[in-house]
């Protein structure tokens, strides 16, 4: 049976369409990814998962609960970490977290091995107040507050967004520590590189799910025909490639340009028409899709 | 034959209290150059950045920018520099059109000017049917490319872009970068932090701050080589991974 059972949940704010029937189940001890950028309804749909926000149409279930009918079950047995950090700000780290344990009807102490890894990195800081911390500090206490009832699942939104490389990296290995103690893990982010450290994700844009896969899979499942391309002028490569073909799209990827076509397209036809162009110097490859690739694809589909 | 400077910092220093944010701090930026400026959460950057725009004050060190000491021609940095960021960059209850003529009047244009332009921007962008909506009703992508014209509304010498990206989908990302690329090319000198490594790449010449220094300063694809590196990411995560250790 499916740990969490979502079924067609939608959501408007005025006239504006935040989810438009969202559904998906996630496995018991499943990382879950939930990629997409701003505006995609991420937070919307955990808000609503969360029981903090009402959908208009549809419904969900974590466990054996309903997120409507069985809230305060729900509220017990998931570990929400919201995108904005909602700490007392005034309250310091080690009251923070006794206070989050106390509501929850227990104490630091007997949950302490769940949160240690983390919890060592904040504890020479116990005793400074929580809105005084470094962004990637307040990230581990909130992290923290999230885990210290011992949930059966972790909700997190967004939680390594405007965090540097080195800390979003830590943060992903700490969320697969937490996933082998079998707790269920739904987390949300806008970096497609992270959807790569999921069991699953969905891809998400303006509402709605554009696929939903393995990682793997939604790589298997990409289309067109995709070239690396490097010369020595990129923003002017990029100018002559757009010129090249249509069906085509052109976006630059870190030192290359990834060229992709759903028709058919002849590499050295193409080199040519680039030497043509004042690019003598130029390498074509064939590479593989990152994820980033197949959500430009299937955003440029819905459109 | 020298590259024409529009930023020299040499031996930057600031400190709170016993705290070194920025440890003796040396590099140019040339003019039209797009400069990355890259470190971890609390490395140092804002602080640096803070310096150059005319907000704090150096410790010690000698620093000009577009031409201005930081000490004593702060008023005259802020004329001819412009800003954004992700968090803060226009006012959501100002209509589209009221956000450039706010932004025009702060740095003294002319009114005439104004509109004749914001007409010539809202075009460009494709903002047409909005102008006269309110900001926090349009989308975040259309926001961003907005609050990156505004910054440079007035022409300034110097613009600074603190994380201008963060959160925006993939295509509005790549044609942020597009105008970054034509602003560059209109000899504006760019200055861009940013979390994404990719991103990194499509910078002329990369900074790297590890615990309030400079680690590394280069182009991308020298310090590639240099540290024997996949990529951006890879450069990154090494030097700042070194600080950790330390």
């Amino acid at each position: 049976m499916n740990f969490v059972e979502i079924n067609n949940i939608s959501k408007s704010y005025g006239s504006h369409k935040a989810l438009l029937e969202t559904s998906f189940s996630v496995k018991k001890g499943e990382l879950f990814g939930v990629i997409g950028p701003d505006g995609a309804g991420k937070t919307t749909l955990f808000r609503i998962l969360t029981t903090l926000l009402l959908a208009d149409s549809g419904s969900a279930r974590i466990s054996e609960y309903d997120i409507f009918k069985d809230y305060k079950k729900i509220r017990q047995i998931v570990g929400y970490m919201p995108g904005r950090f909602s700490l007392y700000q005034d309250l310091t780290v080690e009251e923070n977290l006794a206070f989050f344990a106390t509501i929850f009807g227990t104490t630091i102490k007997e949950n302490y091995e769940l949160i240690k890894d983390i919890y060592v990195q904040i504890e020479p800081f116990k005793d400074r107040q929580a809105g005084k911390l470094s962004g990637g500090m307040k990230q581990k206490l909130a992290l923290s507050c999230a885990l210290i009832h011992k949930p059966e699942i972790l909700i997190l939104d967004e939680p390594t967004t405007g965090v540097d490389a080195v800390s979003r990296k830590e943060f992903w290995d700490l969320l697969r520590k937490f996933k082998n103690m079998g707790i269920t893990i739904i987390v949300s982010t806008p970096y497609m590189d992270e959807a790569s450290l999921c069991d699953r994700v969905s891809l998400m844009q303006e509402g709605k799910i554009m696929q939903i896969n393995t990682p793997d899979n939604i790589i298997n499942n990409y289309k067109p025909i995709l070239f690396e391309i490097h010369s020595n002028n990129m923003h002017d490569l990029l100018i002559k490639l757009r010129k090249y073909h249509n069906n085509s799209n052109v976006f630059l990827f870190g030192q290359t340009v990834h060229y992709s076509s759903i028709n058919e397209i002849n590499k050295d036809d193409l080199k040519m028409y680039l030497k043509n162009n004042g690019h003598a110097n130029v390498e074509i490859n064939v590479c593989t899709p990152t994820i980033e690739d197949c959500f430009l694809w299937l955003m440029n589909q819905n459109n | 034959m020298d590259k024409e400077k529009a930023i020299t910092v040499k031996n930057l220093v600031k400190k709170f209290g016993n705290f070194i944010a920025n440890d003796n701090l040396t590099f140019d930026v040339y003019k039209g150059e797009i400069f990355g400026f890259l470190g971890a959460n609390g490395a140092g950057k804002t602080t640096t950045l803070k310096i150059l725009c005319g907000l704090s004050k150096p410790t010690s060190g000698q620093i000009n920018v577009a031409g201005f000491n930081v000490y004593t021609e702060t008023n005259k940095i802020k004329n001819n520099i412009g800003y954004m960021s992700q968090k803060f960059s226009l006012y959501e209850d100002l209509t589209v059109y009221e956000n450039i003529r706010f932004y025009g009047g702060i740095y003294g244009l002319k009114l005439k000017d104004i509109r004749k332009r914001a007409d010539e921007l809202i075009q460009k962008l494709g903002l047409t049917n909005v102008r006269n909506e309110l900001l926090s009703s349009i989308p975040l992508g259309w926001k961003q490319k907005l609050a990156f014209s505004v910054a440079i509304f007035h022409h300034p010498k110097i613009v600074f872009l603190d994380e201008p990206t963060g959160g925006v989908d993939p295509v509005t990302r790549r044609e942020f970068w597009d105008m970054i690329y034509d602003a560059a090319s209109e000899g504006i000198t760019i200055i861009v932090t940013t979390h994404y490594m990719d991103e990194a790449e499509y910078c002329n010449r990369v900074c790297i701050m590890v615990d309030g220094r400079i680690e590394a300063i280069d182009t991308p694809a020298q310090l590639i080589k240099t540290y024997n590196a996949a990529n951006m990411n890879d450069v990154f995560i090494q030097l700042a991974r070194k600080a950790k250790q330390q």
